[in-house]
């Protein structure tokens, strides 16, 4: 474990930025005095007047940033993930979602690994307010590499997406950037007793509880769904049918998220048993992340258990 | 101004208010009010002002107008007709399922319409998004934006001066419809945002203040406001919400209620004859 790379994937958004930067000149950055924390300050270093600091104001920030997407621009814009899908939803909803602009929210500080901060910065409800705008695509990347890949893909597609990194450095467990496509999942372990799908940090955590369930004689299928929505139904679906058993694992509510996405199409199109395994609809707070996310079981061992007691 | 030009405008002026009248009544719903009291900006905007082709609504270096106030998309509506952005008929349409005249605007149904609006305060930090965007991209267009004066109550609308000011959008105008009615009644008895001439100027934006059914006064704010370097322009116009049907004007009950058969007429009456006076001079 200890030999194994971490970085934040915000850090990952802000490098990767810089690179789409080189190669187009229609991207901007907006930021709201967090640029520091975001990390758009690398891009603001290295392109200075494409930077917009618009200050401590995110509802206009995310309706500036629409103005410059209906004169053809492609912008980033960041802050942390409270006040990008919280405090600026109705921005978002009624400025980017409805005209379907093509913005790029670049959300950082997502969920409870924010850590000392505490509650009122950690947000576990995002997935929950963005999945809910028409045309909207919601992404979690898992690690740097898929961040990488996933801020390349976000640039690339024409339309409205919101892009959740993390403050926390989480290991890197692809070795190199992923063949990514929005909307696609990818298996991370093969097994056939039980689906574990997992998105953002918990995918590593999944991963390491699918090896521990392996030596106790559970097969485990490890599913990394950084798009969650669209969801990839063909790859949930076929999942659900193959192991009969599913576990949902997000560093977010379990209300509004990935649990209940994969819930709502598995009701509708193949009844299975579930487990979610996220934020158990209470506010977080405050103390070091890597011992919050344990104490909230967003940890291997807490899916272990949860695995172990569902495929008894 | 010549004379002839003057009266080109209030002819326009009057027509895009027989279009107000004539597509709430069919609708049976709408915003008449705010839309009479800022006809004769969307005259001067849409046939002096604005550079803009409705044979290619969506050319790259037009002038953009972002009307911030949204609910009164049926005064935007008639102007775009007027201007042949599509025909006048389609007025009729208003707010009916399948119409691309939305009861507020929408840019991907309407041509020349610029920016989905009608959530307050948001279009304005929209217009200086296009304006901050136009000038990264060397773009010589000029970005219009129309608040109402119960709108500036929108704390955002303060955020978007604050950044407008900052990045220096010269080539940002916006205007305030100051008919001094909002749904609730007087502005100044709801939640007073006066003085709003001094408290955008304390933004840092070039204040204009104007009476906004003269269209010489317009003329001269609009110049001044192209002339405007390193600041934005903020033209506040005093206007009368209703203006032109006798029995709306000044009246917080028009906000957002359409006129219904018997009133309709005596409005088109009363239009018909203000043309019909221009006509004969």
């Amino acid at each position: 474990m200890a030999d194994v790379k971490k970085i934040a994937t915000r850090d990952s958004y802000g490098s990767t930025l810089i690179e789409l930067g080189r190669a187009h000149d229609d991207l901007i950055v907006f930021d709201a005095d967090l640029a520091g924390a975001t990390k758009t300050s690398l891009f603001k270093k290295a392109f200075p007047d494409r930077h917009f600091n618009c200050g401590i104001a995110e509802g206009n920030m995310m309706a500036a940033a629409a103005g410059a997407a209906a004169m053809g621009l492609v912008p980033f814009a960041s802050t942390f993930a409270m006040f990008a899908a919280g405090r600026a939803f109705e921005q978002v909803r009624n400025s980017i979602g409805y005209p379907h602009l093509n913005v790029k929210i670049g959300a950082t500080h997502g969920g409870i690994s924010v850590g000392e901060d505490g509650a009122s910065h950690q947000c576990c409800e995002d997935f929950a307010l963005m999945r809910s705008i028409p045309g909207m695509v919601v992404m979690c990347p898992a690690d740097d590499a898929e961040a990488r890949a996933a801020v390349k893909a976000a640039y690339a597609y024409r339309g409205p997406v919101y892009l959740r990194f993390g403050r926390l450095a989480t290991p890197v467990f692809h070795e190199q950037e992923p063949d990514f496509q929005i909307g696609r999942g990818e298996v991370l372990l093969n097994g056939g007793d039980v689906a574990i799908l997992a998105t953002g940090l918990m995918a590593y955590e999944a991963l390491q509880a699918g090896a521990a369930l392996r030596e106790k004689g559970v097969s485990a299928r490890v599913i990394n769904l950084c798009t969650i929505k669209p969801l990839d139904e063909e790859l949930v679906l076929r999942a659900a049918r193959e192991c009969g058993r599913v576990i949902t694992c997000e560093e977010h509510s379990v209300i509004g998220g990935l649990g209940e996405a994969v819930c709502s199409l598995l009701s509708e199109k193949l009844p299975t048993p579930v487990r979610r395994i996220g934020v158990n609809d209470e506010y977080g707070h405050s103390g070091p992340a890597v011992e919050l996310l344990k104490q909230f079981g967003l940890s291997a061992k807490h899916i272990v258990d949860v695995a172990l007691a569902f495929c008894k | 101004m010549t004379p002839d030009e003057k009266k080109r405008l209030q002819v326009a002026a009057a027509r895009i208010r027989e279009g107000i009248i004539s597509s709430t009544h069919a609708a049976k719903c709408g915003h008449p009010g705010g839309s009479l009291s800022a006809a004769d900006l969307f005259a001067y905007l849409y046939c002096r002002e604005l550079n803009v082709d409705p044979e290619n609504p969506a050319w790259d270096d037009r002038d953009r107008f972002v009307l911030s106030k949204g609910h009164t998309a049926p005064g935007l509506y008639a102007a775009l007709a007027l201007r042949g952005f599509f025909p006048e008929e389609e007025l009729l349409t208003l707010r009916r399922i399948g119409s691309r005249l939305q009861g507020h605007p929408n840019m991907n149904e309407t041509p020349g319409v610029d920016m989905s609006t009608g959530s307050l305060g948001q279009g304005v930090s929209v217009a200086a998004g296009m304006a901050l965007a136009a000038k990264y991209q060397g773009k010589r267009c000029r970005v219009y934006a129309l608040l109402g004066d119960g709108e500036i109550e929108e704390g955002q609308v303060w955020e978007a001066m604050m950044l407008a000011h900052h990045y220096k959008l010269d080539n940002l105008c916006v205007i305030v419809d100051n008919n001094d009615l909002q749904i609730d009644g007087r502005i100044g008895d709801v939640i007073d945002p006066y003085p709003i001439a001094d408290k955008l100027k304390a933004f840092g934006l070039h204040t204009v203040e104007i009476d906004g059914s003269d269209f010489e006064q317009m003329e001269a704010a609009f110049a001044e406001a192209r002339a405007t370097g390193g600041v934005p322009t903020a033209i506040v116009m005093k206007t009368t919400k209703g203006k032109g049907v006798s029995y709306m004007e000044d009246q917080a009950g028009w906000h957002g209620k359409a006129p219904n058969d018997d009133e309709y007429a005596q409005a088109m009456t009363e239009l018909n004859a203000q043309l019909k006076e221009l006509e004969a001079m």
